[in-house]
């Protein structure tokens, strides 16, 4: 299998768990909000300087209907990371390459 | 294991984030040097992309409480360690900035926990699974197997030192650590079998793109009139 075959198989399964898997996603608070609120310490949270982004909760803001705002959100994130990662691998590319093994 | 703002002090927070800043700055480095090749490269972006994607999608674990994927020994196996923190750091402070999940002034302590932590910690243990396992490329997804099921609770028991040294709360250490990792021994199975799945398949398909894999593999023979005789 080609890499960019490999790459795009990936980039495929991630969006449909990005995108479509996440709708399915357990409700219940993860493992550390679950012992916060079982020891008692939950209260100490303070929300985040970003809650109020438009993403905040991985739901679109402004779109009603829950599948398609979270389905969203997901590929934002997903774009928004592969173009990170893009960008910050080509960097280090540039400045240390190193010969294939 | 996302932690928000407010459950550790700020020395503690600015503590972590220095050390991360720190981590990860040797991790550029030694990525570069060590680990990036043109090769590998497209893989380190689908790594961070998929962790991105897994991390979403929680399972339950029990009456009441879930877990997700931390996804670092599967970076790690796939890209190399320090690769795999400079993936999981993209991932962290994406989620931290647009999605408002962990908080911004908590960001060194999650980057700290899930990009430097789990990773580094998991692949000691993948490492140590290898010693004892058979030397053919199967052994590789096993190793992972077992990397992934310890960065979990050790992640989780990181936490609770940290929370020793800032915790927000005056908690009983002994009772905090015994819960969380009860909790995350369970969530390490979840992330064993995923990072099993995904190693696996990535070993199956082309596992010279395997970091982890490397000097497992049979080696190519160059076959000329003089050595096929």
């Amino acid at each position: 299998m080609s890499t960019r075959r490999l790459v795009v198989l990936g980039l495929v399964v991630s969006a449909l768990v990005a995108g479509v898997l996440s709708f399915y996603a357990s409700g219940h608070p993860d493992g550390l909000t679950f012992v916060a609120e079982t020891l008692g310490f939950a209260d100490t949270e303070r929300s985040s300087a970003t809650s109020g982004s438009p993403l905040a909760g991985y739901t679109v803001s402004g779109v009603a209907d829950a599948r398609l705002s979270g389905g969203l959100a997901g590929l934002v994130g997903l774009a928004v990371v592969g173009l990170l990662m893009a960008g910050l691998v080509l960097l280090l590319r540039r400045r240390a390459p190193r010969s294939e093994d | 294991m996302h932690v928000p703002d407010g459950f550790l002090d700020a020395p503690t927070s600015v503590g972590t984030a220095v050390v991360s800043a720190g981590v990860v700055a040797a991790c550029l480095v030694r990525s570069a040097r060590h680990e990036l090749t043109d090769r590998s490269a497209p893989l380190a972006g689908l790594v961070a992309v998929f962790v991105f994607a897994a991390q979403m999608v929680t399972f339950p674990v029990g009456a009441g409480t879930s877990g997700h994927l931390l996804g670092g020994v599967l970076a790690a196996v796939l890209v190399g360690p320090a690769t795999a923190t400079l993936c999981l750091t993209v991932v962290v402070t994406v989620q931290a900035l647009l999605f408002a999940d962990g908080g911004v002034s908590a960001l060194g302590t999650n980057v700290l926990l899930m990009g430097v932590v789990a990773v580094w910690v998991g692949y000691g243990a993948f490492r140590l699974a290898l010693l004892v396992l058979p030397r053919r490329p199967a052994s590789v997804s096993v190793a992972a197997g077992v990397g992934a099921f310890v960065s979990v609770p050790m992640t989780a028991l990181a936490f609770v030192g940290l929370y020793a040294v800032g915790g927000a709360a005056p908690i009983p250490l002994a009772q905090l650590a015994a819960v969380m990792t009860g909790w995350h021994v369970v969530i390490g199975v979840g992330e064993a079998v995923i990072t099993v799945l995904a190693v696996s398949s990535i070993v199956a398909a082309r596992p010279d793109l395997v970091h982890g894999a490397r000097g497992r593999l049979p080696a190519l023979e160059l076959r000329t009139p003089e050595t096929v005789g």
